[in-house]
């Protein structure tokens, strides 16, 4: 499983890099990137999966 | 508060300055929600407010259809006068595309986590000399003596004003803050002295360049030359406007929620790892700030017959409050994991003070419950609240010392 944020959509509301530090990091206009090439393992799985939860643009995709 | 009449029917004749919507709007946007969903009105010229979320998040990604020109409605509608699009008045907020991702791009860097984060220790601080100049009261005003001081301190150190100019900053804030809807000409004879200020403060950082931001604006870039100084100006100004009575808003809103739920208050104290997520969730709870559009054109949208320059209100407070996007959304969950809420707006007006509001709102929190550790409101009907689109108490006299010394 991979994540990636849309940024056409993103529009730096902040969540995902609060919530998931480890998966997320933010640009110099501070908006959200994804850290790496945002393979998830089962154990990150569910941290990216509550930060997308948390994302009020629905800009996080999880994808196989 | 408002002279006009009281609303008997917000479906048809909605004002956000009406006394009922003022001291208590969720069970009527609950009601709008349940039989509108966009509701109408032919006060200030004319008027929309979608009570939905999904009304609202329609509108506020849709800048094809309605404008940010101007996002405080006025008495009536606006007039060419006001209305310099795409550019507005206080970049990026009264802009739109395409000029509007330009101004944003000069501003986000200064309000990105990064420097933000930085000023931790400063508002720290801040906070912790407010609570020291309290000390010995029962009865602190947390709303007139705490939250109203920490956004204007705040940012008056972003901007690096002298510490000693502070008194003189906050009566600034309140001539802007109370000018904003003045007729052109009062406003220009009112900011007057705020002019004077602030065109001294920008020649002593052109002459003494320092980390700050007004430095920052001086020597920021758009199409390879320095900003206009009007640019600079009218940046600082709605940093002014924008950054203040909101976060103020939200700091006592908090608050007053933790001076009436004992439990939630008990929780912060004894598991303090939980501040990000309670901080979301008063955001969501209490979001206090409602933006305006005006329709560029008559159509028909969301089954409305709208009609260009009506006012469409945003009303991401309500949106909040949305059952189909929030489970429970009427009850305050302070460790609600799921929390997708739209207090900072949505789309490309995404509030640009998002980071530094949250750090604030958390910091004043955690400083105002490590001073206090137990505390009660003193007089729930003394309670005060903002009128018009920045909701939050004003008047907050809160309990202190004795509950204070059980501990």
């Amino acid at each position: 499983m991979k994540v990636r944020i849309d940024p056409e959509l993103c529009q730096g509301q902040g969540r995902c890099f609060s919530i998931a530090p480890t998966i997320f990091d933010f640009d110099d206009l501070g908006n959200g990137v994804v850290i790496g090439d945002g393979t998830l393992s089962a154990d990150t799985l569910a941290l990216a999966q509550l930060a997308q939860a948390n994302c009020p643009e629905h800009a996080i995709f999880i994808e196989e | 508060m408002s002279e006009n009449p009281l609303v008997e029917d917000f479906a048809t004749d909605w004002d956000h300055s009406d006394p009922q919507w003022v001291a208590d709007p969720y069970p009527i946007w609950e009601d709008l929600r349940q039989r509108c969903p966009v509701a109408h009105t032919d006060r200030y010229g004319g008027g929309w407010f979608p009570a939905t979320h999904a009304g609202v998040s329609t509108i506020a990604k849709d800048t094809d259809n309605f404008t940010s020109r101007t996002v405080v409605i006025g008495n009536g509608r606006p007039t060419e006068l006001d209305l310099p699009a795409p550019i507005g008045v206080a970049p990026p907020i009264t802009s739109d595309p395409p000029f509007h991702a330009i101004a944003r791009r000069l501003i986000l860097p200064a309000f990105a986590p990064g420097p933000i984060n930085a000023l931790e220790p400063m508002i720290r601080d801040l906070c912790s000399s407010l609570l020291d100049g309290l000390e010995g009261e029962q009865v602190v005003n947390a709303g007139t003596k705490y939250a109203q001081y920490i956004p204007p301190g705040v940012i008056r150190g972003m901007l690096g004003f002298p510490e000693e100019d502070i008194e003189k900053f906050l009566e600034f804030v309140h001539i802007i803050l109370e000018g904003v809807d003045h007729p052109e000409e009062e406003r220009i004879l009112e900011f007057a002295p705020v002019e004077e200020y602030f065109t001294a403060q920008i020649e002593d950082h052109m002459d003494n360049p320092r980390d700050d931001l007004t430095t920052y604006l001086l020597n920021v870039e758009l199409d390879g030359q320095n900003l206009a100084l009007e640019h600079v100006f009218g940046t600082m100004l709605l940093i002014l406007v924008a950054g203040i009575d909101t976060t103020w808003s939200a700091i006592g809103s908090a608050i007053w929620h933790l001076a009436h739920n004992p439990d939630d208050l008990e929780r912060l104290v004894n598991e303090p790892d939980l501040m990000p997520v309670a901080v979301e969730e008063f955001l969501r709870f209490y979001a206090p700030v409602t933006m305006a559009r005006l329709v560029k054109h008559d159509m028909d949208y969301l089954g409305c017959p709208m009609k260009e320059d009506d006012w469409i209100l945003l009303g991401f407070p309500a949106a909040n409050r949305d059952p189909v996007v929030f489970k429970d959304a009427d009850k305050f969950i302070i460790d609600r994991a799921e929390n997708r809420h739209v207090a900072f707006g949505l789309g490309i007006h995404r509030c640009a003070g998002s980071n530094l509001a949250r750090l604030e709102l958390r910091v004043a929190i955690e400083e105002f419950i490590k001073r206090y550790p137990r505390f009660d409101l003193a007089d729930a009907d003394a309670v005060t609240w903002a009128p018009g689109q920045i909701r939050g108490p004003r008047n907050l006299p809160i309990r202190v010392s004795q509950l204070a010394q059980q501990y």
